[in-house]
């Protein structure tokens, strides 16, 4: 397929499982029970996009450990990579796991799983051109909607990419320290349903400590502590489930859901996450302990509300060679210096 | 276990509880039981809510009692919420559509009603006369969920009300109609599932190239229409092109 000129391709040279194409979310549908799915991490996807001049629900890889390496066709691409602490290269170079680059045409760009951190988003200046389903590009597997036919990305795909003008010098670091997230405890608004749990039992699931499952995904994060029971049965009459519920089924191990999740469910939700700490709980890997703390509507709100300040603040990059500095660059530094010096003098 | 066979009567308007699902969403529950009083209190705030969605309110999601309302926390308060549904609860409902009647075309042949015998005979049941009940009775749509356009009905005969599987099956055809815990439900969607397939349909209740991609909505009445083998194919073909072979009628 030729590009024209605004345009340029993304071709995924490998591809890991559970790498898809993510904007906000498919948001307006879970009335007729359609998922919104939509970044596990919305923070990191929305810093990625700011990076690269996007808007911040724009649509974006998201790369699961699993790992993505990509090239640019046809035109160079100016791309971003924010969320967990993953290992990137580009044609063999180490970068840091949050950074702002221009992809040439033909440049390997490789992303696999770092030191913590379970999604990073890998955001394109432009748009990408694919079908929308009901408005959105969120990939959601299970019902085939959105993404590249509604499945992972393959290696092979080339995307076509509507350009932006946006592009900046290259390699740029992002400096987000908060990035860097710790998970020892999860915050989280008790109920929908946690008068189905007596008082012991509400206790139990607060102290834990609770261990993120290996078997989760994009819909669930399983947890493994202490088994909860109900004092009022666990069947209830469906009703809607939000992100972050968690949902206790009758073998009592708690399973938070996750942007997958389905719009409806038959299960007591004793709790759900908090929005921030939802996203931190995303990018725990398997094993990771913790425990929940109860919190009120009001700290759950005004945790919000620092997030959003984070991304409100705007994206700040500082060039990869103050942190990196090799001898040659050092060199280069120092007979400038000498000529300004002697500018100066003069 | 029995909450959703065994529905308590109706009874005189209640207050409703207000549930906290998080800092972004607020259930507001009308009871806990499959009745259709209290469906319709949920469909009709539901309605007056959506003809005039208040500043910061993302989504209104109505299930069998209850609506949940998601709402973005920095733009508008719980209480100010709560207060809000307070004042729709005192408002005259205008503008909700109407409810309209479906009739469904609906195959019972053992080629596609892979759990009919099984769930006849525990039942205590004759094959066809679990499907004479099932094609006799008058559905009411309580709610869609869990995959795009699936509708949960009420309206079971006692004699068809079964309780789910203990463990899942293993994924059924797109267009299954189920039984379970109940109720019945029409799955666009292949998914593993703990009821029983009784059935299916040609039609399509999701069909995004369609103008309205969702056929049916909740509150709307329903019943299935028994087709043989040779028509279901036919009319799937026909359902394939995006035409709507299931027959709506003014309720």
């Amino acid at each position: 397929m030729m590009a024209a000129a605004s345009e340029a391709i993304v071709r995924v040279l490998s591809a890991g499982p559970g790498v898809t194409l993510q904007d906000a979310g498919r948001h307006g549908y879970l009335r007729f029970g359609v998922t919104a799915a939509g970044p596990m991490d919305s923070l990191a996807h929305a810093m990625a996009n700011l990076a690269v001049g996007n808007p911040a629900g724009s649509t974006a890889f998201e790369v699961s450990v699993g790992g993505i390496e990509v090239t640019a066709e046809a035109a160079p691409l100016h791309v971003a990579i924010a969320g967990g602490e993953f290992t990137l290269s580009l044609d063999g170079r180490p970068l840091p796991p949050a950074v702002v680059l221009n992809l040439d045409e033909g440049a390997v760009l490789k992303i696999r799983a770092g030191r913590s951190g379970s999604w990073c988003y890998l955001a394109v200046a432009g748009c990408f051109v694919v079908p929308k389903v009901l408005g959105s590009h969120a990939t959601h597997t299970r019902t085939g909607f959105g993404g590249v036919d509604g499945r992972a990305i393959a290696v092979g795909d080339r995307l076509r990419i509507e350009r932006s003008g946006s592009s900046a010098p290259s390699p740029n670091a992002i400096v987000a320290p908060w990035l860097d997230r710790r998970l020892d405890t999860v915050r989280v608004v008790l109920g929908p349903q946690h008068d189905y749990f007596a008082d012991d039992q509400i206790a139990a699931f607060l102290a834990g400590p609770w261990s993120v499952s290996a078997k989760g995904d994009r819909m669930a994060c399983f947890l493994d502590g202490p088994r909860l029971t109900h004092a009022r049965g666990y069947n209830i009459v469906s009703d809607g489930i939000a992100m972050g519920a968690i949902q206790v089924p009758g073998d009592g191990c708690p399973i938070v859901l996750m942007a997958d999740r389905q719009s409806t469910g038959g299960y007591p939700k004793i709790a759900t996450v908090i929005g921030p700490d939802l996203r931190r709980l995303a990018q725990a890997r398997p094993g990771t302990t913790f425990r929940f703390e109860a919190v009120s509507i009001g700290e759950a709100v005004a945790a919000r509300r620092e997030e959003a300040a984070l991304l409100a603040r705007g994206i700040v990059v500082e060039p990869l060679v103050r942190t990196h500095l090799s001898s040659e660059f050092l060199l280069g530094l120092n007979l400038i210096d000498g000529v300004v010096g002697l500018d100066a003098l003069g | 276990m029995t909450r959703q066979v065994d529905p308590a009567p109706a009874t005189a308007l209640s207050e409703p509880r207000f549930l906290d699902a998080g800092e972004a969403a607020l259930v507001v529950e009308f009871g806990d039981t499959v009745d259709p009083a209290i469906n319709d209190r949920v469909l009709a705030l539901d309605a007056t809510l959506r003809a005039d969605p208040p500043a910061g309110t993302r989504e209104f999601v109505p299930t069998y009692r209850s609506l949940m309302i998601h709402f973005d926390p920095l733009q508008i308060d719980r209480d100010t919420l709560v207060a809000i549904v307070y004042r729709a609860m005192g408002t005259v409902v205008e503008g909700r559509r109407e409810v309209a009647a479906w009739t469904l075309p609906c195959c019972y042949d053992p080629a596609l009603a892979e759990d009919l015998d099984e769930a006849a005979g525990s039942l205590g049941l004759m094959r066809d006369e679990a499907v004479a009940l099932h094609a006799a009775a008058t559905y009411r749509v309580y709610m869609c969920g869990f995959t795009p356009g699936q509708l949960y009905l009420g309206g079971v005969p006692k004699a068809l009300a079964i309780s789910r599987r203990p463990a899942p099956r293993p994924p059924h055809p797109a267009g299954s109609v189920l039984i379970g815990g109940g109720l019945c439900t029409v799955a666009p969607f292949v998914m593993p599932t703990g009821w029983y397939v009784i059935g299916q349909t040609p039609e399509r209740l999701y069909a995004s190239e369609r103008k309205e991609a969702f056929l049916i909505q909740a509150g709307d009445i329903l019943r299935f229409d028994p087709i043989d083998l040779a028509t279901f194919r036919n009319l799937e073909q026909r359902a394939a092109t995006g035409e709507i072979v299931a027959r709506k009628n003014a309720a």
